[in-house]
This record gives C-alpha cells, structure tokens and sequence, in this order.
C-alpha cells in the first residue's frame, strides 16, 4: 500500500460542496469559456485498497454570466434538462496510489454514457478547524461533446466551427469524512 | 387533450403555405385539438422598450396562444433564402425573456413551400436554427413542397401523394414528440 493510500482512512468521504466546484472548459471564438454547475454530489469510498468515486451535477444549475446562456445550455440544443437532469460520473476502481491520480471510469452526459480517462491530484487528509479529516481531490477529463449529442455551433465568417467539440470537465473537490 | 398550434409564416390569402399548413391540420388524430394562430399580420416590430406589462395586446395574445399549446407546426414560405419578417419577428416577441418562454421544451415542427424547385428548404432550416435558440424541441422532419402553384388543386389539397406521404410522417413525428414529454412529465411527477 502506497505512502498516500495509507494515510487516506478507508470510510466515506462525503463532498464539501461550498468548498468544491465542478466545471467545464471549451474553446469558443478567440478564448476559452467556463461555466459552473451550482449543485453537484460526490462521494469517494475507500475500503482496503480499493477506491471508488461517485458525482454527479445537477444540469439545471448551471451558472455562467449570462441568463440566457444559461438557457440556451439547458435546452435541447445542448444539456436537455428537461429530458437528462443530471450528469453523471462514476469509478468503480479507484487507483489512490500515488499524488497523481488515474481513474478510469464512466461519464453519463445527455443520457449517453461513455468511458473515460480521468486524471488528477489527491492531497494528504488534513484535520480543519472543526476536528474532520479532509483532503482535497482535483480531477478533469476531457470528452467529445458531439460523442454525447451535445452538437450545437454556429460558424465563423471563415465557415469554421465557432464552438470547439474538445471540453474539458474539472472537478475541485473537498471531501470530508463521515464520523 | 393534446393542442397543436399551427402557424402559417405567409399572410397572403391564397398562401402556399397555409393550404400545406391546412392539409396538415387535416392529418392530425382527431384527439389533437388544433388552433390556428390568427394575427400574425397585427404583431407590431419588436420593441424592447414596449414589452413588459405593457406588451401591445396581440402580442399578449400570441404569447397565450403558444402557452396554451403543446407542440407547434410551423409552414413557412421563403423570403430572399430566409424566414419572413412577420414570422421572425413573432417568434422573437415569443422569445422573451428567454429563460421562460413559453417555447421552452416545446416540441416544434417546420415544413414549408415555395414557387421555386427548392420548397423553402434554407428558410426551414434558419427557422429551425431559431427555433432551437429559443429553446423549443425542434422535431428534426422536413416537408419541402417546391413548385407549389403545381402541387395543390383547386381546393387547396396537396395532390402529390409523396409529399402527403411525409406530411403525415411530419405530424406524426410532432404527435409522438408530445406523447413522450406528456410522458417524461408524468414519470416525473
């Protein structure tokens, strides 16, 4: 057993969600744009030396600057909330054994579940200031939008694409662990 | 009962596009109430400054009207390779404020007809584009009824057996999308 996975106590780790943020990152126009889902779930279980780390995202809270936009993501052009509320993430077969994490998993994005390759840090468990034992786990994964039916763009006057297909999905959690 | 609003994007009289909208109302299920959306000639331009509470009257009426539907099915004629004005503009006094038109999740539909061999296909697919921006479920079928002086008798039906073969698969394909989101709701629920 690895120097970090010893020091990660087996049990459930349960997400701080005020002190977590889960995000995506795509190329559009001249820059990269970012947005947020508001409400998101995690939980990472450890038991011996197995690990397994479960997310989810709530389409409906997606935040970026601009309401409309936050419309637009949520109609069937892109997410569908209405028919896929929620995105999901789970890795049944966590690898915790060094800083550098490597999780292979599923990600279920407009009701289309795929693999993925998810890579990260994990921090060693502190204890905050109320007594918990916390760690901090840093993950992102990039995905095809258009392997989930997420096709929308719009072209450029040159004709090319102004929305690129590439996202980058990152996840900031802070995890504490049950009593 | 399931409500479809159909919407003639012309206003001449004798439009190509409301006998193809009028063939396809007769193709509905009879359990499918269908209102007819008057007026689209009285909707002034979009002004932001005249909407709100003190929105002009059509414009309260035609919001109802597309609060009151479950699915839209739109014929739209083709002008200068786009969506006609009235239509456009319409749809745009429909559109806000965005996050709650009433458009959102909508099932919608898009045929159309036009003199020329192409049947309005770029006006479809813009309206289709702005449908989508809006919000609503764009059922992905097309009708495109060209030379249309050639395609209806004198009583306005579509005589071509094809494209009334794909009218009804356009209606039918609305229907269902309205059956599957009655459905999603009531799962839901």
């Amino acid at each position: 057993m690895s120097a970090i996975q010893t020091k990660v106590p087996a049990g459930t780790w349960s997400l701080d969600p005020v002190h977590s943020a889960v995000g995506f990152e795509v190329d559009y126009l001249a820059g990269t744009f970012r947005g947020q889902f508001r409400d998101v779930q995690a939980e990472l279980g450890i038991a011996g030396s197995g690990a397994r780390i479960t997310g989810s995202a709530d389409v409906a809270s997606v935040d970026v600057k601009d309401e409309n936009l936050a419309a637009h993501l949520q109609s069937p052009d892109f997410f569908d909330a209405e028919r896929f509320p929620t995105l999901r993430f789970v890795a049944e077969d966590v690898d915790l054994d060094s800083e550098s994490v490597l999780v292979p998993g599923e990600i279920t994005i407009k009701g289309v579940t795929k693999p993925v390759e998810v890579t990260g840090t994990l921090t060693e468990p502190i204890t905050d200031a109320y007594g918990n034992e916390r760690l901090g786990l840093k993950l992102s994964a990039r995905v095809d939008r258009t392997d989930f039916g997420v096709d929308w763009n719009t072209p450029l006057p040159t004709g090319d694409p102004a929305l690129a297909n590439d996202v980058t999905i990152v996840a900031e959690l802070q995890l504490v662990k049950a009593a | 009962m399931t409500k479809v609003l159909a919407i003639s994007g012309s206003l001449r009289s004798d439009s190509f596009n409301s006998k193809l909208l009028r063939n396809a109302v007769e193709l509905f299920p009879d359990d499918v109430e269908i209102e007819i959306l008057d007026g689209l000639k009285d909707i002034p331009p979009y002004d932001e400054d005249d909407d709100g509470d003190g929105a002009p009257e059509a414009v309260h009426a035609l919001r109802a009207a597309f609060a009151g539907a479950d699915a839209v099915f739109i014929s739209t004629p083709e002008y200068n390779s786009s969506v006609p004005g009235q239509l456009k503009n319409a749809l745009d006094w429909v559109s806000r404020p965005l996050a709650t038109n009433p458009l959102r999740n909508k099932p919608a539909v898009v045929v159309g007809a036009s003199t020329g061999a192409f049947g309005a296909v770029w006006a479809q697919a813009e309206l289709r584009k702005v449908l989508a921006a809006i919000g609503a479920r764009v059922v992905e079928a097309e009708v495109a009824v060209g030379h249309a002086p050639t395609r209806f008798d004198e009583d306005g039906t579509l005589v071509d057996e094809d494209l009334r073969e794909q009218l009804g698969e356009v209606v039918e394909a609305l229907v269902s999308a309205v059956a599957e989101r009655h459905e999603l709701a009531r799962t839901a629920a």
